[in-house]
């Protein structure tokens, strides 16, 4: 077996995992506090990477150095989808919030539908070239032929986005009320935490990963459009629901699963069908592991 | 004396169903109050709807904190918190892949100011609230005397010390009255008679009042200044544990009625 390439194929995975992973944190997490799935997730990293095009096009014109351009970019990114996942959950979820949980996943399906349609008509159904944020390091050259630059960033900024997360939810108080929220909603708001704020925290935290994940993989890919966020998001989902939905450390294994089979199968085998081993491997996992790798089997009280 | 809380003509409505009708009920300051009666009297909904779980269809909840009036119906449970009231539940409601300890910094957390902003960037405000949360719930465990199981999770505890624990998290919140559900279910003789200590301990030293619904009588006579009885939602009798033993009434109301000749 050749080293190299097989070396390659890992990356890749890892690459693609990494994406995967900082979009179905989003999905994870907003499961984990609400049990909704959040179909428009999909939406709020489509938006964020449109928002990165059109910032990063102004800065670049404006003559910002290369650096400003990421930074800049990728803030204004996150804030507006902050500001898109904090509405939607205002507009479509809250009012549901006590309804049958399938009315809540029809919204959000509904929610997904019109923004893909809404960026449709306010920006185009055609595929935009999106500018290569990340340089070639020169530092990085003798080994860009296993692992370039643009994804050598993109591992590195999953992994600081990870462990920033990990350190938010596990020491700070905001994470402990989403950790309380998320166990026992009644409990949680009998000791003084405020429900409804937790939960917009934790629709704007998901929102801010999946920008950041938008902004990198358009940056790698070189093109967006309008229905972009519709597969990622599927893929993500999968991710999550392969993890065991609901649980951080979870959706990031079911990432880099997810990546990696991707990445081996179409590698080895054949790259028409990268979609069908993702989905069969979820199929196989799912009979083995109803409640995902990660995930526990909840007893039903009857 | 002037009452903390006063409860004037609250009824609960569930669709057609009547779970509370028109009970008045007021607790004093540093008092020991129960409220008892048959399964399914309306206990634990009266208590739904002090604490803001249920908002009820009518009459009026009212709190003295500090001699000033402030009414609660329609308040949410958060709010109600950090008015001053504090519950425990009648099953145990740990946050269980917690440690024990922060649980108790949970129950902190409605009277810290710190906000989301505050979370993310961690200024030194912040940080100084986090260790005066960490003191203080260091403090209240050692109080309640847990104080050897603070870094372990709250599901491996023993069954009564999760129950203390969970008092421990309700009086984090700085509660001027702890409503407590049921704290003796499941206990032994033991655990129960440990936890009457531990109520008077909290009332003497800390003038927490405290309303309690229960169902093991000799923890109720024991401790309770003054004892109100539900059956079917209404009151049907109140006064202190010497009247509430000799009350027919109220007899009638636990054993049924004698089918007279």
């Amino acid at each position: 077996m050749d080293f190299e390439y097989f070396t390659q194929l890992f990356l890749g995975g890892l690459t693609r995992g990494s994406i995967y992973a900082l979009i179905a944190l989003g999905y994870t997490m907003v499961y984990g506090i609400i049990e909704l799935i959040n179909f428009a997730h999909g939406e709020i990293y489509m938006i964020g990477a449109f928002t990165g095009l059109i910032i990063s096009s102004v800065l670049t014109m404006m003559g910002m150095p290369t650096l400003a351009v990421i930074v800049l970019a990728g803030m204004a990114a996150i804030i507006y989808s902050c500001s898109y996942g904090y509405t939607i959950e205002k507009i479509a979820y809250k009012p549901l919030r006590n309804a049958p949980r399938l009315s809540a996943l029809i919204s959000a399906i509904g929610m997904s539908l019109f923004l893909q349609n809404y960026v449709l008509l306010a920006q185009t159904s055609d595929f935009l070239p999106f500018p290569s944020l990340v340089p070639n390091f020169a530092f990085w050259e003798p080994y860009s032929h296993i692992i370039s630059s643009a994804e050598l960033m993109i591992l590195l900024t999953t992994l600081i986005v990870m462990i920033l997360l990990t350190l938010l939810i596990k020491f700070t108080k905001i994470g402990k009320a989403m950790r309380a929220t998320s166990q026992d909603k009644v409990m949680a708001s009998l000791l003084g935490i405020n429900v409804d704020q937790v939960i917009s925290a934790t629709f704007v935290v998901g929102s801010a990963t999946a920008a950041i994940g938008g902004i990198l993989i358009a940056s790698h890919i070189g093109q967006i459009n309008f229905y972009m966020g519709f597969i990622a998001g599927i893929k993500a989902f999968v991710a999550a629901v392969l993890g065991g939905i609901g649980s951080i450390p979870g959706a990031v294994l079911g990432s880099f699963v997810l990546g990696w089979t991707e990445s081996f199968f179409t590698g080895y085998i054949s790259s028409d069908y990268e979609d069908v081993f993702a989905f069969i491997f979820l199929v196989v996992i799912l009979i083995f592991r109803p409640s995902g790798i990660l995930g526990r089997s909840q007893a039903q009280k009857v | 004396m002037k009452p903390i809380l006063e409860v004037q003509n609250m009824t609960m409505d569930f669709g057609g169903l009547r779970a509370i009708d028109s009970v008045d009920l007021s607790i004093e300051k540093g008092q020991i109050v129960a409220l008892i009666g048959p399964n399914g009297a309306g206990k634990t909904t009266f208590f739904n709807c002090i604490t803001g779980i249920y908002t009820p269809t009518s009459g009026d909840i009212y709190i003295y904190p500090r001699g000033k009036e402030e009414r609660l119906n329609g308040l949410k449970p958060n709010i109600v918190t950090k008015k001053g009231l504090a519950r425990t539940f009648q099953n145990i409601r740990l946050f269980t892949s917690m440690t024990v300890l922060e649980n108790v910094m949970i129950g902190c957390h409605a009277i810290t100011k710190a906000g989301i902003m505050g979370a993310i960037f961690r200024g030194a405000a912040t940080k100084a609230e986090e260790r005066l949360i960490v003191k203080k719930s260091y403090g209240i465990l050692e109080k309640i005397g847990l104080e050897k199981y603070v870094d372990e999770l709250a599901i491996n505890l023993p069954y009564g010390a999760q129950r203390r624990l969970e008092i421990a998290r309700a009086l984090a919140t700085d509660p001027f009255l702890l409503l407590l559900d049921e704290p003796a279910a499941g206990m032994n003789p033991q655990e129960t008679m440990e936890l009457d200590e531990l109520i008077l301990k909290i009332r003497n030293r800390e003038g927490i009042s405290i309303l309690l619904i229960e169902h093991d009588m000799k923890l109720v006579m024991s401790l309770s200044e003054k004892i109100y009885v539900v059956d079917y939602g209404k009151k049907i009798a109140e006064g202190t544990p010497e009247e509430i033993r000799n009350n027919p009434v109220v007899i009638k109301a636990y054993l049924g009625e004698e089918i007279d000749e």
